[in-house]
C-alpha cells in the first residue's frame, strides 16, 4: 500500500491526486476538484478525530505539504494513509454532487467500473457502490442497473476498496438525476452506438424517436411489471423439459412481478 | 523502491494466470509419452472445467452412437484421445492440428454424456464441493459455489457459462482463459441434473425461515451481515440483545424430497438514498426485486397457476390487467395510485398497439 514517495521526479512533476488516480488499483475513483477539497464546508465532520494527521493529510492532497522531507518514515506513511482514507472520504461526498456525478457518468459510459457478469445482462456496465456510509465495514461493489443486484469486483485488487469511498447513495442518486440512463431490462436492440457494444444506454441516451418502445428512455411511469417483463431469465432444463420445482419458483417470481 | 513493489505487484498479478499455463504447455510436451492425451488436455489453462473421462466409457462404442457425423477425422481423433498409436500410415491426413480440434471436439462431445453418468456427476460432485468451479459473484449468494453449463447443446455457438444453484441465474466465467471453452461440452441438461441427483446442494426454493429473520446467517459471519445490514436494523437490534436468534425458529426443510434441500442465501439488495428506499413508483425505482425474491414457505409455491398468476382470493385482487382490478386496488391504495395506475394501463395499451 505504501508506494507513494518523494523520490522520483515523474512524481513530483504530477499533483498528488493524478499520481493517487494514476495507481493501480485506484481506477474507480474521479478526480475530486480542488476547489471543493479547499471550500472547508463540504469538509464538515472530518477532522483529527476522524483522520489522523488530517491537516497534513489534508495539505497533502492539495500538494501544501511542506518540509515532507523532515519527516522520518513512520510519520510520512500516516500522513500517506491519512491522505488516503481522507481522500476517499471526501470522493464519497463529491461523487454525488452534480459535478462528481456527471464525472462517474463519464466512467460508467466508458465501463471503467467494468461489467455485469450475470449471462442475461449482456455486458451491461456497473457502477460502484458502498454497503454502509462508515468507513471499515464493507469492501466496494459493483451495482448492476439492469439486474438491480449486486456482484462483487473481478479481483482482489478492487475487492479491498473501502465501500464507503463511494457510499450506499451514489448510483441511485445517479439514474435518480440521469433517467435516461436507466438501461430497458430486455436484451440489448441492435442500436446506433454501433453493433457488439455493451450498450442498452447508448441508444436511449440519443434519444431516438420510435426507440421509446425498447428502450430506457420510455421507462418514466411504467410499472414493475411493464418495465420488467422483457427481462430474460435462466430456464433450467433437464433434457429440454422443466423441473417441477425450479418452474414453480419461476412461476412465483413471475407473479410477484406482475403483481 | 517504490517502482519495484509496484512492479512486483504487477508481476503478482500475471502470476495468477501464468504459472498454469507455463506448467502445463511445457509439461505437454516433454511429457507426452507418460501423460494421456486426456491428462494433458485437460491440465491446458482454462480445461480446468473439464473433468476426467474414462477411457472405458470413450471405448465403448455406445457412448458414441451419433458422434461420428459430427466429428471430422473421427478415426484418427478417437485413436488420439485414446493414445492408440495409429495401425496404418497416415497418408491422407494433411495436418496433425485438424486432428487435433477434432479430437477436442470428440472429447468435449463425449464429455457432455459423460458428466450425466454416475460416474460423471460424482466426479463433478467433488469439484463442487470444493468450489473448483469458483463462486457465484452475486453479494448475497454469499460465496456460493458455482457449477459450469452450456446454453445449447450444439457446439461452436457460445461459450461455457457458470450456473449458481442459490439465485439459479447463469454467469459469465470470472476469468478471460475460459472464453475459449465451449458450452456445448457441459450441455444444458448438467446442471439442472446435477441437483436433482444432489438436491442437498440446491438452495431451497423458499427463505425457510419465518419471515422477520431476513437471514439465517447474520450473527456468525462478518459478510453474512450483508443482507441484514440493510434490510433490518431492527431485527438486529434484536439480535444483539439474544445471543443465539436462530436457536428459537427451527429452520424449515423442504418437504418435496427432489427439490433443494440447502437453507438459501436470501437476503436480497435493497437500494437506498441516504438511507432511504428508492421507491419502486420512481422513475430510477427498483423494478427486478422479484428476480431475486422467494417465497417465505413451500406452501406460497403453489398459489401461482401455470401461467404465472395468483390462485384464490389474491387471484381476485391481482389477476389479469383487467379493468374491474384496477378498481379494486385503486380503491384502497387512494387517488394517487389511481393515476399511476390509469397510467400504466395506457402506457400498456400502446405498447400493444405499436406491437400491433
Amino acid at each position: 500500500m505504501n508506494e507513494y514517495s518523494t523520490g522520483s521526479d515523474s512524481e513530483y512533476a504530477n499533483s498528488w491526486i493524478t499520481w493517487f488516480l494514476s495507481t493501480k488499483g485506484n481506477e474507480y475513483f474521479v478526480e475530486i476538484d480542488e476547489d471543493y477539497i479547499l471550500d472547508r464546508f463540504n469538509l464538515t465532520g472530518l477532522n483529527g478525530e476522524v483522520v489522523q494527521e488530517y491537516a497534513r493529510a489534508l495539505d497533502l492532497i492539495t500538494d501544501q505539504l511542506e518540509d515532507e522531507d523532515d519527516m522520518d518514515e513512520d510519520l510520512r506513511e500516516t500522513i500517506d494513509n491519512s491522505a488516503r482514507y481522507l481522500y476517499g472520504l471526501i470522493h464519497a461526498r463529491y461523487i454525488i454532487t452534480t459535478r462528481g456525478l456527471a464525472k462517474m457518468l463519464d466512467k460508467y459510459r466508458s465501463a471503467d467500473f467494468g461489467t455485469c457478469p450475470r449471462v442475461y445482462c449482456y455486458s451491461q456496465p456497473v457502477l460502484p457502490v458502498g454497503l454502509a456510509d462508515a468507513p471499515y465495514q464493507k469492501a466496494v461493489k459493483l451495482y448492476c442497473p439492469r439486474c438491480e443486484d449486486l456482484y462483487s469486483p473481478k479481483g482482489s485488487r478492487h475487492g479491498n476498496i473501502d465501500g464507503a469511498y463511494f457510499g450506499t447513495t451514489f448510483p441511485h442518486m445517479l439514474f435518480m438525476v440521469y433517467p435516461h440512463m436507466v438501461p430497458s431490462k430486455g436484451p440489448p436492440v441492435p442500436g446506433p452506438g454501433g453493433p457488439g457494444g455493451p450498450v442498452g444506454h447508448v441508444g436511449g441516451a440519443s434519444g431516438l424517436p420510435g426507440y421509446l418502445g425498447h428502450g430506457p428512455t420510455g421507462i418514466g411511469s411504467i410499472s414493475t411489471a411493464a418495465a420488467a417483463i422483457k427481462a430474460e431469465v435462466y430456464d433450467p432444463k433437464l433434457f429440454g423439459f422443466r423441473v417441477n420445482e425450479s418452474a414453480k419458483l419461476k412461476r412465483w417470481r413471475e407473479a410477484m412481478r406482475d403483481e | 523502491m517504490d517502482p519495484n513493489i509496484d512492479a512486483m505487484s504487477q508481476d503478482a498479478d500475471m502470476m495468477e494466470e501464468e504459472p498454469e499455463y507455463a506448467s502445463s504447455s511445457q509439461g505437454s510436451s516433454s511429457q507426452t509419452s507418460t501423460l494421456t492425451w486426456i491428462n494433458w488436455f485437460i491440465s491446458l489453462p482454462g480445461h480446468d472445467y473439464y473433468c476426467e473421462v474414462d477411457e472405458d466409457y470413450i471405448e465403448d462404442d455406445f457412448n458414441l452412437t451419433g458422434l461420428q457425423s459430427q466429428v471430422p477425422f473421427w478415426k484418427e481423433a478417437l485413436e488420439m484421445v485414446l493414445d492408440v498409436e495409429p495401425e496404418e500410415d497416415t497418408l491422407t491426413i494433411p495436418d496433425v492440428s485438424i486432428i487435433e480440434s477434432s479430437a477436442e471436439l470428440l472429447y468435449g462431445l463425449v464429455h457432455q454424456r459423460f458428466i450425466l453418468t454416475k460416474a460423471g456427476l460424482q466426479a463433478m460432485a467433488d469439484r463442487f464441493e470444493q468450489s473448483a468451479f469458483g463462486i457465484c459473484p452475486r453479494v448475497y449468494c454469499q460465496g456460493q459455489p458455482v457449477i459450469p453449463c452450456g446454453r445449447v447443446d450444439t457446439p461452436g455457438i457460445d461459450t461455457v457459462k457458470l450456473f449458481c444453484p442459490n439465485c439459479q441465474d447463469i454467469y459469465g466465467p470470472m476469468s478471460t482463459k475460459y472464453s475459449g471453452v465451449d458450452g456445448a461440452f457441459f450441455g444444458t441438461t448438467f446442471p439442472t441434473l446435477f441437483f436433482q441427483t444432489y438436491p442437498a446442494f440446491l438452495s431451497m426454493p423458499f427463505k425457510g425461515f419465518p419471515p422477520p429473520l431476513p437471514s439465517p446467517t447474520s450473527t456468525s459471519a462478518t459478510s453474512a451481515q450483508t443482507p441484514s445490514s440493510s434490510a433490518s436494523t431492527p431485527s438486529k437490534a434484536d439480535a444483539n440483545t439474544n445471543p443465539s436468534p436462530i436457536g428459537p425458529p427451527e429452520p424449515q426443510t423442504n418437504p418435496d424430497p427432489y427439490g433443494g434441500q440447502k437453507l438459501p442465501s436470501s437476503g436480497q439488495y435493497v437500494p437506498r438514498i441516504y438511507g432511504f428506499k428508492v421507491s419502486e413508483r420512481a422513475r430510477s425505482g427498483p423494478r427486478m426485486a422479484w428476480l431475486r425474491n422467494r417465497p417465505d414457505e413451500y406452501d406460497d409455491l403453489a398459489k401461482v397457476d401455470w401461467r404465472g398468476r395468483w390462485l384464490g382470493s389474491r387471484a381476485q385482487a391481482e389477476e389479469g390487467r383487467g379493468g374491474s382490478v384496477v378498481i379494486e386496488k385503486t380503491g384502497e391504495s387512494g387517488a394517487l395510485f389511481e393515476e399511476d395506475e390509469v397510467l400504466v394501463k395506457s402506457d400498456n395499451e400502446e405498447e400493444e398497439e405499436e406491437e400491433q
